[in-house]
């Protein structure tokens, strides 16, 4: 079947639906998801939104910009991060205005609490800048931006799986995608495109990511001869429930929740004096897993820490972090009224992904040449505003920021612009990997698509993790490429054309084997340590050959060509030692 | 342990009418489910057909009948639920394959009660004060994930295809009580037509079944009581 829009939004998460509000009333408009939106995952986001907005105690937007700047390891775009400062403000009153539940001050204004890296006076203590909605203000963002859709008549596409991004004469003129109800396979032609896929935390073991993140958004841009930027910059969140990887905000710690190894010890105070728990995620990480080297894990097995939020009393807690207090007790059979909850580094976010530059627009080169009629935005974007590793709530704003800045530029441009048409056989590429995957029933595909999946997210969890060295990653690139050699023989029972999820799942596993390849080559040949990417064999940060982010080109026959590098934007702030 | 799990299965394409099928396999007491689901997907019936996106129950996307109640398959354990278990979609809701449903009456019903704020005034330059009063108020309804285990645990539901259904009424309830909100009338004419509010039969399942603990037929009377005496 064949559909033409003026724009069309891929994802309908928090960017999505941000971006697609923008685009009401600018021309015809279609949001297409592999989900119903209520399901994205921007719904299982817990902690916060921030932005300067000072109702608690002094801030202000130079302050969040310098946070996310050294938060970043400096490897944040700092044009980007002075947007996301400044214009986060405007962003939360947006929300508020639109409904969302905030919690409040004893005056009636937005109650803002603490959390992770975001400090006062350019890193002299903590500062309350995160908005919240108890410990569901990512569920809130969702409802709040659906509803907004369902005001506006957003046309939406749901349960459709994204396949191809389409390229014709230099410039994105749409996408395929297969219907999930009866099979079809779907051409939308569109004079622009907008990606708001998300991230693809499902090439871990232990992840907080949903079933759903396999980065499919990514990966399509990807094959479509699109860089893909930073993919080494992964965040491991340091507060995942053992051994299941679900999140524990770090919302916990800003309330006044601590870390503890087997001894009893807030092991946090001897790595960051200043910060202590609430330093940025990705050392808070590191620090978790010294401990756990130095053999001050907990449990059986030694592998895990306490988060101990028991001194905060019943109140603060039933009050502040009711879903959390649920996970620890429903999953783990744990009271966190009176016991610390078992918690490991889990696999979260993903700080690289599709290059674009403050608008939203998709580049293709270290020159920032713009690639005309695609765009894209939050999790699936890397614009970079969250450099080497982001800060707790900056994620949530990003989405709104800059899912309304590619809103409001791809409204611009359909003003204009005309449609360019559709490149010959267009359906030819989505229609031959659909068959391909169908034919698995043959003889000759004798490989469960399952065990492959787990190989990898093992082999993942194993070195390209927190803390990383040559040996391990050389050992990942190897496995990778065994396990894509194996997919090629990939199997499948269900042949049916209607909600073949098992399709969609090896599809999917396609996807995830590609990032998990960008991702562990950028690594390895990132050869320093900054933010996130943290390697034993090169512990310093080397400002002279690596203050740039990596761009991975993919083959023709799907692995990573070659990589280039491009300059960060540098302004306001100077690269310093990261000491918290 | 060892589980049997009895799976209720239709394939529009090859199926007349739905049918059981078991499968026995290992699984640890602190599973969930929904990772029995998989297991069960993955290595041995590929066949096998769910919805499923978050495995935490946040998103909403496995509601079923889990031994007979409307439960989250995520937030299920098989320690909760012992050796024998059985699987089957929601009913009040037409089956598409498996334990997938269509969703699209249940999301109908939910736009119906225009689930946006309605609010004609402009706005301030900053945000709109709200007390913490008046914030507690509607805080238990904002909780709803959409998933429809109340909707479909309603027997006025099951029999009644036009029957608005608990879950729109507690999205309804979610902004009729929030005093940033002036659109309470327009929905409550709506919740007070004919297969509106009065439908509920005070059953109590959907109290039950909300993963969230959102109470609903105490939000439900609320609402009935405005209408009676309007009075919040």
């Amino acid at each position: 079947m064949y559909h033409k829009f003026d724009a069309i939004v891929i994802g309908a998460g928090g960017a999505g639906l941000s971006a697609a509000i923008k685009l009401v009333g600018k021309g015809n408009v279609a949001v297409i998801s592999k989900l119903y939106p209520s399901r994205s995952h921007t719904g299982a986001a817990q902690g916060g939104i921030c932005a300067a907005l000072g109702n608690n105690e002094e801030d202000h937007w130079e302050w969040h910009m310098f946070d996310t700047v050294k938060g970043g390891d400096y490897l944040t775009d700092q044009d980007a991060a002075e947007v996301l400062a400044k214009e986060a403000i405007d962003a939360i009153y947006e929300l508020e205005h639109m409904g969302l539940p905030f919690n409040r001050t004893p005056d009636g204004k937005i109650d803002q609490r603490r959390f992770g890296g975001h400090t006062r006076n350019y890193g002299e203590g903590p500062v309350r800048r995160s908005c919240y909605s108890a410990d569901r203000t990512g569920h809130m963002i969702l409802q709040t931006l659906y509803q907004q859709g369902i005001k506006n008549n957003v046309t939406f596409f749901n349960e459709f799986h994204l396949m191809d991004v389409l390229i014709n004469n230099g410039r994105c003129v749409g996408v395929t995608a297969i219907d999930i109800k009866t099979g079809e396979l779907h051409t939308f032609h569109s004079k622009a495109t907008i990606l708001a896929t998300g991230g693809y935390g499902r090439c871990w073991k232990v992840t907080s990511n949903a079933h759903a993140c396999t980065g499919d958004g990514m990966t399509s841009a990807y094959r479509a001869g699109i860089p893909l930027m930073d993919m080494e910059m992964y965040q491991f969140h340091p507060t995942g429930l053992y051994r299941i990887g679900i999140l524990l905000s770090e919302a916990a710690r800003g309330e006044g929740g601590i870390l503890r190894n087997s001894e009893g010890e807030r092991f946090c105070e001897r790595y960051a004096p200043t910060l202590k728990d609430l330093a940025p995620r990705d050392m808070v990480s590191r620090f978790i897993i010294q401990e756990i080297r130095e053999g001050r894990g907990a449990g059986p097995d030694k592998d895990y820490v306490y988060l101990h939020v028991d001194h905060l009393g019943k109140e603060v807690i039933d009050a502040k972090l009711p879903d959390i207090t649920d996970f620890a007790r429903t999953y783990l059979k744990v009271e966190p009224y009176t016991q610390g909850v078992p918690i490991q580094p889990t696999a979260h976010y993903a700080m690289g992904g599709v290059p674009t530059n403050v608008n939203g627009e998709v580049i293709v080169d270290e020159k920032g040449t713009v690639m005309p009629g695609l765009y894209a935005a939050g999790e699936v974007a890397c614009v970079s505003v969250h450099g080497a590793n982001r800060l707790g709530t900056n994620s949530l704003v990003d989405l709104v920021v800059f899912g309304r800045r590619a809103g409001m530029q791809a409204a611009e441009y359909i003003k204009t612009a005309d449609f360019e048409s559709l490149p010959d056989k267009h359906e030819t590429g989505s229609k031959d990997l659909i068959n391909w995957v169908n034919a698995g029933t043959g003889q000759s595909r004798t490989e469960n698509a399952a065990n492959i999946r787990k190989e990898l997210q093992t082999e993942m969890q194993q070195n390209v993790q927190v803390v990383r060295d040559e040996k391990g990653m050389s050992h990942a690139m190897s496995k990778i490429a065994e396990l894509k050699e194996r997919y090629q023989k990939v199997k499948i029972q269900d042949v049916s054309s209607k909600f073949n999820t098992e399709r969609l799942e090896t599809l999917e596993l396609g996807s995830l084997l590609e990032l998990a390849e960008a991702t562990t080559k950028g690594a390895l040949e990132r050869k320093e340590s900054r933010g996130a990417h943290y390697r034993e064999d090169m512990l310093n940060r080397d400002d002279v050959n690596f203050l740039a982010h990596t761009l991975a080109y993919r083959s023709d026959d799907g692995g990573v060509s070659r990589l280039a590098y491009k300059p960060v934007v540098i302004t306001r702030f100077q690269p310093k030692e990261r000491k918290y | 342990m060892q589980v049997a799990v009895k799976i209720l299965r239709f394939d529009p394409e090859k199926d007349k009418k739905a049918h059981f099928d078991t499968y026995e396999l290992e699984a640890d007491p602190l599973d969930r489910v929904l990772d029995v689901m998989n297991s069960i997907k993955w290595y041995k019936d590929g066949t096998l057909t769910f919805r499923r996106s978050c495995a935490h129950g946040v998103c909403g996307s496995d509601a079923m009948r889990i031994n007979g109640r409307n439960r989250l398959a995520c937030k299920v354990l098989v320690q909760d639920v012992g050796k024998k278990i059985q699987l089957e979609p929601m009913l009040g809701f037409k089956i598409i394959k498996d334990l997938v449903v269509d969703m699209e009456p249940f999301f109908d019903k939910y736009k119906s009660i225009k689930p946006y704020l309605i609010n004609y005034d402009e706005p301030p330059t900053g945000e709109r004060p709200q007390s913490l009063e008046e914030h507690e108020l509607f805080d238990e309804t904002t909780k709803c994930i959409l998933c429809g285990a109340c909707s479909g645990s309603c027997p006025p539901y099951w029999s009644n295809s036009e029957f608005i259904g608990p879950a729109a009424i507690v999205n309804a309830h979610r902004f009729i009580f929030d005093s940033r909100d002036q659109g309470a009338d327009e929905r409550l004419s709506v919740l007070s037509e004919g297969e509106g509010v009065w439908r509920c039969r005070t059953v109590f399942n959907c109290t039950d079944a909300c993963p969230r603990d959102i109470p609903v037929t105490k939000v439900i009377e609320q609402i009935k009581r405005v209408m009676l005496y309007n009075r919040k």
